[in-house]
């Protein structure tokens, strides 16, 4: 490790910086969804990879029209509205016919949205072949920047990393400073009064699922630029959502953030010093003992017994 | 009646030309009389007068369909020209096609019914190593006969089973001399996803790189199956500098890999790296302009330009689409039912010990990627070939070997 130089050094440090909080916006932005649908709602919904996968097959197909009608450069805001939008629809239609029966029976959830996760798989696979696709990205979102000549960061990273913020403020404006934020921790917290109160729930229920959804779909957009897209891209992405909501203490915003920045720095330093499967081991080592210590995670909120 | 029928003809004429075109005629009526089901088929396999019934056994759901589908799609179009030629002893070959849905056990038990109750007289099949383990001991007890398309790890070999791609050695070590000579490479980065073809094949590579090509590994590196996070690995190999990456990793971490490589600024301008683990069906989800530029080992590439390959791709294309891409294990998919044809006629038999025995020393002329001769130890000697990648998803074939043999059970490199 010593025989390189301070320069190259230093630069490796930047570079690891970043790569470091690259992974924690990635995470960030994949456990949001969930962290609004588990945390908020006790949801286990085991097809969010699923609704990623909606959001990233919708950008390959605009991509496709982008490049037949001249407009490559702008096409991936369009992308990540429509990829909303549809994932949102989605989830609203899945909510009604489906999840909002399961309410009281959260452990069927878990299998009825397993199920629910290789149905759709099939029918990517069915409509878009089983082989993985590519959107095209464009120009300015390929190769890296250069502060330094030695010095690359990742454009792709950047955007991500961007969007995260984004969506992050978004979601705490929405459950922090509206009233339909107001009316979903209302309902968290207690349903039956916040019926009582006027609060139409089951209307609050499918908004809510709809909304972690459609940013699952955000996500599944943002990620066509640094992974795959194909009928099992959501696979890829479940368990580390669940980890990082799970981790970070459901029903709360701060837990999200805090566990997806601690679970990618960690990840991210061991994988440097360790091999890459050694450093993702020791990091779900970590994990599993501090959730022994604290098993409602980082940041439990006061939650009824 | 045919052979009367011939005979006397050919007295009365006398003519050369007149009887040529009567076998061409009767051929295939005449294969089958001159075949009879009972002595062709003598251990009760689904063999009729008319018809013999061949499994296809691949994943045409589940995870590992990304990869399969062009193997069930290449080896449905080598039974349909077939059967357009007559079949095989004038026997039409009936596809029952089975899916083995990404599971492991499945395949086993897919194996046994098509063994069993379907009585297939072989079955092409299996793509990753985990598959072909799990179907081995149904066709090993059943005595059933597997064609088997992927380029994998080596270390089996089966009376059973025909390996139509290449065993580790024939695609690591020929790539690796190339690679030294060519960019005069001493130090090789390793790195590959975490299970048991990777980790293998970097064995086998690290042993030749110390001692037959005197460079270093400066780093080996294995990905957890479906990880997408490559920063700290690219940061390392940043560090390291090596001369060459030496890549196999496989699945949605492979697109991941390109696409953060190049972002990093870690480009084929900046970087030489030859993979293992990229055929043509994997730069559709990678994108050709990741990929430009760094190299694949294979034995076959879509590219190549001899008449026989030619005539595949065209055929492929009009089958499955204009827009179907063939990698190099479809190609070895699409050799299996030809190598079954040749063996069957070989023998004179459906048997499936007859068929084992018949087929090696078997050159298979025609084979899309050039000729390939069956070697006692069922495997292909093949060549290898080096390409590099071009935007528009194709590779530019830069190096073919020479033959190399199959040495499944390498000495020295376990």
């Amino acid at each position: 490790m010593f025989d390189y130089s301070m320069a190259e050094i230093g630069n490796i440090v930047v570079m690891q910086g970043f790569s470091g909080l690259s992974m924690f916006t990635v995470l960030l932005l994949m456990a949001l969804g969930l962290a609004i649908i588990f945390g908020q709602m006790g949801v286990i919904n085991m097809a969010h990879g699923e609704f990623m996968a909606i959001g990233a097959y919708t950008t390959v197909m605009i991509s496709k029209l982008a490049a037949n009608y001249g407009f490559v450069n702008y096409y991936f805001i369009f992308a990540i509205l429509i990829a909303f939008m549809l994932a949102f629809a989605v989830g609203y239609f899945i909510e009604f016919i489906m999840i909002r029966h399961l309410y009281k029976r959260p452990l069927d959830t878990l299998l009825a949205t397993w199920g629910l996760s290789l149905v759709m798989q099939q029918i990517f696979r069915s409509t878009f072949g089983a082989k993985e696709v590519s959107a095209e990205l464009p120009e300015w979102m390929l190769g890296s920047f250069k502060p330094t000549p030695d010095i690359d960061i990742p454009i792709n990273g950047v955007f991500v990393m961007f969007l995260a913020i984004i969506v992050t403020a978004g979601v705490y404006l929405f459950m922090y400073r509206s009233r339909w934020g107001l009316r979903v921790r209302a309902t968290v917290q207690n349903r039956v009064m916040a019926g009582a109160v006027g609060i139409n729930t089951a209307k609050v229920d499918r908004m809510t699922f709809a909304l972690g959804c459609g940013i699952a779909g955000i996500a599944g957009a943002a990620f066509t630029t640094i992974a795959s897209t194909g009928p099992t891209t959501g696979t890829l992405y479940i368990v580390d959502s669940f980890m990082v909501v799970v981790f970070g203490g459901a029903a709360s915003l701060m837990g999200t953030i805090a566990s997806a920045f601690g679970i990618a720095q960690a990840q991210s330093i061991l994988q440097f010093f360790m091999t890459s499967s050694m450093g993702k081991v020791s990091t779900l080592l970590v994990i599993v003992g501090i959730l022994m210590m604290k098993p409602e995670g980082l940041f439990a909120s006061k939650l009824r017994k | 009646m045919s052979t009367f029928n011939r005979r006397s003809f050919m007295k009365a004429s006398g003519a050369l030309v007149g009887a040529l075109l009567a076998v061409g005629v009767i051929s295939t009526h005449a294969l089958a009389a001159d075949f009879p089901t009972a002595k062709v088929n003598t251990t009760g396999l689904a063999v009729t007068d008319t018809t013999v019934k061949v499994g296809i056994l691949h994943s045409a759901t589940g995870t590992m369909a990304i990869s399969e589908t062009g193997s069930i799609q290449a080896e449905k179009l080598a039974i349909e020209q077939i059967n357009a030629m007559g079949g095989i002893l004038g026997r039409k070959i009936e596809v029952i096609q089975e899916d083995g849905a990404s599971d492991w056990p499945t395949f086993a038990e897919k194996s046994k019914k098509l063994l069993v109750k379907d009585k297939v007289a072989a079955v092409m099949g299996c793509w990753t190593s985990a598959s072909r383990k799990a179907a081995l001991p149904v066709f090993e007890k059943e005595n059933g006969l597997l064609f088997y398309p992927t380029f994998y790890e080596g270390l089996e070999q089966s009376k059973n089973v025909f390996y139509t791609g290449q065993e580790a050695t024939q695609q690591i070590l020929a790539g690796l001399d190339w690679i030294a000579k060519e960019k005069k490479a001493k130090t090789f980065y390793l790195i590959g996803s975490d299970y048991i073809w990777p980790r293998t094949s970097m064995k086998i590579a690290r042993k030749h790189i110390e001692r037959n090509l005197k460079g270093t590994v400066v780093g080996e590196e294995y990905i957890a199956l479906g990880d997408t996070q490559f920063g700290s690995v690219i940061n390392k190999i940043k560090l390291k500098k090596p001369d060459v990456i030496y890549a196999a990793v496989v699945g949605g971490s492979n697109v991941a890999w390109f696409k953060q490589l190049n972002a990093a600024g870690l480009n084929s301008a900046k970087q030489t790296m030859l993979t293992i683990s990229v055929t043509e069906d994997e730069v559709l989800g990678i994108g050709g302009e990741n990929l430009a530029g760094f190299y694949s080992a294979m034995k076959y590439f879509q590219s190549q330009t001899n008449p026989e390959n030619v005539k595949f791709v065209e055929a492929f294309k009009k089958r499955w689409g204009k827009d179907a891409v063939i990698g190099d294990v479809t190609q070895a998919a699409y050799l299996g039912p030809w190598l079954y044809k040749a063996a069957v006629e070989r023998a004179g038999s459906f048997d499936v010990d007859k068929v084992q025995a018949a087929l090696p020393g078997y050159v298979f002329k025609d084979a899309p990627e050039g000729p390939v001769t069956v070697e006692a130890n069922h495997h292909l000697t093949t060549k290898l070939r080096v390409g590099k990648w071009r935007k528009d998803g194709q590779a530019d074939v830069v190096y073919t070997s020479d033959y190399i043999k199959p040495d499944p059970f390498p000495k020295g490199y376990q």
